[in-house]
């Protein structure tokens, strides 16, 4: 049977993909930043993921406002990255597996959640940069992945309750995975950042610090907040918190926290990156 | 800092919904394909004719010869396709924050620093 093997988090600011392609791995600004992986990397090493369930938010290169879903799973057995308009390189696909793929979304729609699912699918710094950071130098072609896209770019977005019900049903369905797969889950994005309006440059270290606590130990402490709540405290793209809560629904009952790194400032946003090793 | 479940306006936040995706669609098309090199490379060649193609109001195409960040969201710009515009100029969100904020992009810069004390 498959089983998850533990949650990631970690920022995916498109900047990042950038300081990669530049090796700015030692540069003053960056290196608070790229040291809180190797950490995650050795663990990665040694449980040795089959597949990586990524949940993140397309911004604009796969969906646009013609058709903008709330959820949409990949179910591609190869997701491409491509131009998405300022200049960060584009970087060779990533690896499907649409049987595990199709199995999530049978499970999922199962359990009233209903999804677009795609057969094609480009990925874009929301996907792309989690990948690049945990399995650098273009490793990540030895993991399959499972793209699940939420929608932040256009209210309403929906809740941190549902999102992380959502996680929760995804947790199930991949313990009935009859295959025997270790899946570890990324939540992107995030956290307290916000890039337009007169509140640009937002940044609000006291809640940060507070949703990394909680994720760990309490994350339905959040259950109760509107989307509102989060776009007030965390900025208007910190709302994209409810990558994480996906992740950590995904997860189940209690988690051991092994690493955690929170950096401010990347570009407009505090960083946070984590590994949750889910309980045997 | 429990939830209040209060709908207030949030100072400076402009919320990007039904409302503002209606007003802005034509604007927020037309940045859309600038994912695409040659999109670009039209727009940047003629960018009057390439807004007439995309059926731009009057007001967003004055926002979008001016590149005024926060004209450009009132005319219903999304943000994260108004992204894509201002990168063809080399524009990063620290100058797009900057411009909203009426700061220099090294006051910017700072704030940002300063958030992390």
């Amino acid at each position: 049977m498959a089983r998850i093997v533990g949650g990631l988090t970690t920022s995916h600011i498109p900047a990042i993909g950038n300081a990669i392609h530049k090796n700015l791995f030692e540069d003053p600004y960056w290196k608070p930043f790229f040291d809180g992986y190797p950490p995650a990397r050795e663990w990665l090493a040694e449980v040795k993921p089959d597949i990586a369930i990524v949940i993140y938010n397309d911004h604009g290169l796969n969906f646009f406002l013609d058709k903008q879903p709330t959820f949409a799973f990949g179910a591609a057995p190869q997701y491409t990255n491509e131009d998405e308009g300022w200049g960060i390189p584009v970087i060779p696909p990533f690896k499907g597996d649409p049987a595990f793929s199709w199995h999530l979304i049978n499970s999922v729609v199962h359990e009233d959640f209903d999804l677009v699912t795609c057969q094609e699918m480009a990925v874009d710094h929301g996907f792309s940069v989690p990948m690049q950071l945990y399995w650098p130098n273009f490793s990540y072609t030895d993991i399959a992945t499972v793209p699940v896209m939420i929608n932040t770019v256009q209210h309403p977005l929906p809740s941190p309750a549902r999102c992380y019900r959502l996680g929760q049903a995804i947790g199930r369905a991949v313990a009935s995975y009859p295959e025997d797969k270790k899946v570890v889950v990324i939540g992107t994005g995030g956290l307290s950042h916000q890039l337009d309006g007169q509140r640009a440059g937002f940044i609000n270290k006291e809640f940060d610090l507070t949703c990394m606590e909680k994720i760990v130990d309490d994350p339905e402490y959040f259950l109760d907040y509107s989307i509102h709540d989060l776009v007030r405290l965390a900025g208007a793209q910190g709302a994209e918190f409810i990558l994480w809560l996906t992740m950590r629904g995904a997860l189940g009952g209690k988690v051991k926290q092994l690493h955690s790194n929170y950096h401010i400032p990347i570009s407009n946003t505090a960083a946070g990156t984590m590994v949750l090793e889910a309980a045997e | 800092m429990t939830a209040t479940q209060n709908k207030e306006p949030i100072f400076g936040t402009p919320i990007f919904d039904g409302e503002a995706a209606i007003k802005g669609y034509a604007l927020n098309k037309m940045c859309y394909s600038f994912n695409g090199k040659e999109a670009r490379d039209e727009f940047l060649a003629d960018q009057e004719a390439y807004m007439e193609k995309f059926g731009l109001t009057e007001p967003q195409r004055q926002a979008i010869r001016d590149k005024v960040v926060l004209d450009l969201i009132g005319v219903g710009g999304n943000i994260y396709y108004l992204a894509k515009f201002a990168g063809m100029f080399g524009l990063t969100v620290q100058d797009v924050g900057a411009q909203q904020t009426g700061v220099t992009l090294e006051e910017f810069h700072e704030k940002l620093r300063r958030a992390g004390d």
